[in-house]
């Protein structure tokens, strides 16, 4: 099982994907850097965390033109498995590849705590581990994760089932409606129509290494893992 | 040439900086503002063989990068 993690200028979670990926669950993980072209042989990438290009213009709206964008767009529309995670998300839909925005927060400050999620679908690539319903508490760290879209493609969403993760209450906040940036329905993760790309602003992989706290993340890799050697299976046949 | 591109929210998209702007003029006594809105202000000199082609330019560039066209519109003027 190969993980692409790809480092923009700016990026600060891709150190914390890698050690989940590679130090806690024993995966290979090739580190891309946002400058080169190619992708090489990978099962699934990541977009990691972080401030890519410092967040000038729009978040996330300078590293979807990173050459390495071009590769991870053609991987994703193979049926490839991409996971975005909080400005990953935010690359995401800037590049069109997930739909809506993240725009500034609903209280306009920096919000970084544990929240509760619940997991809405379990029958994607990414929560095949998960119980339907299930509360997880996952870590947040951002400024703009408020979910923007028009009220037909949120119906949609809705509809589909792509609403994989909602904000469910506090734990250790004080946003008494539990939704921490005023989003949409509450929306915490999205995956696309086809259910390949997954975008969410919780961090799984701060919650992975049992030394350092929670474990609830875990359950988004080892869902991909299993869902690729499954697929792997299906073709060796 | 000299070209300005505008950068506002959507009608109806939040605008929490606007927002917030407007709520502190209200508490210094400016009862007469309805609303306010934060955009972007961009300058952007290109070379361009007419102002047709200047504006045309900078609409493309606001369209692919300038302007997220799910919360934003964009205007362009010219000197």
């Amino acid at each position: 099982m190969t993980f692409a993690v790809i480092t923009f200028p700016g990026s600060n979670c891709d150190r914390d994907c890698i050690w989940a990926l590679e130090g806690v669950l024993g995966y290979t993980v090739r580190n891309i850097f946002h400058r080169v072209k190619s992708l090489g042989s990978v099962d699934a990438v990541v977009l990691p965390g972080g401030f890519s290009y410092g967040d000038y213009l729009r978040a996330g709206a300078l590293a979807h033109f990173s050459p390495i964008m071009e590769a991870v767009r053609t991987f994703a529309q193979a049926g490839g498995v991409v996971l975005g995670i909080c400005n990953g998300f935010q690359i995401l839909c800037e590049a069109g590849l997930l739909p809506g925005a993240l725009v500034r927060n609903r209280s306009l400050k920096f919000v970084c705590h544990e929240v509760s999620l619940r997991v809405e679908n379990c029958a994607t690539i990414f929560t095949s581990q998960y119980q339907l319903g299930q509360e997880i508490i996952l870590p947040i760290a951002h400024s703009d994760g408020n979910y923007l879209t028009e009220p037909a493609t949120l119906a949609t969403l809705e509809q589909e089932r792509r609403v994989v993760f909602r904000y469910t209450g506090p734990k250790r906040f004080d946003a008494l409606d539990g939704n921490p940036n005023g989003s949409m329905n509450a929306i915490a993760g999205i995956v696309n129509s086809e259910g390949n790309v997954l975008g969410m602003m919780p961090h799984p992989e701060r919650a992975c290494d049992p030394s350092i706290g929670r474990t609830d993340g875990l359950g988004i890799f080892l869902s991909v893992a299993q869902s690729v050697a499954k697929q792997s299976a299906v073709l060796a046949e | 040439m000299m070209v300005k591109v505008i950068v506002t929210h959507k009608p109806g998209v939040l605008d929490p900086q606007g927002q917030t702007v407007l709520q502190s003029l209200r508490q210094l006594g400016h009862r007469d503002i309805r609303d306010v809105r934060i955009g972007k202000y961009i300058e952007i000199e290109l070379d361009a063989t007419s102002r047709e082609d200047a504006e045309r330019q900078a609409a493309q560039i606001s369209d692919k990068m300038l302007a997220n066209p799910v919360i934003e519109t964009f205007r362009v003027e010219l000197e």
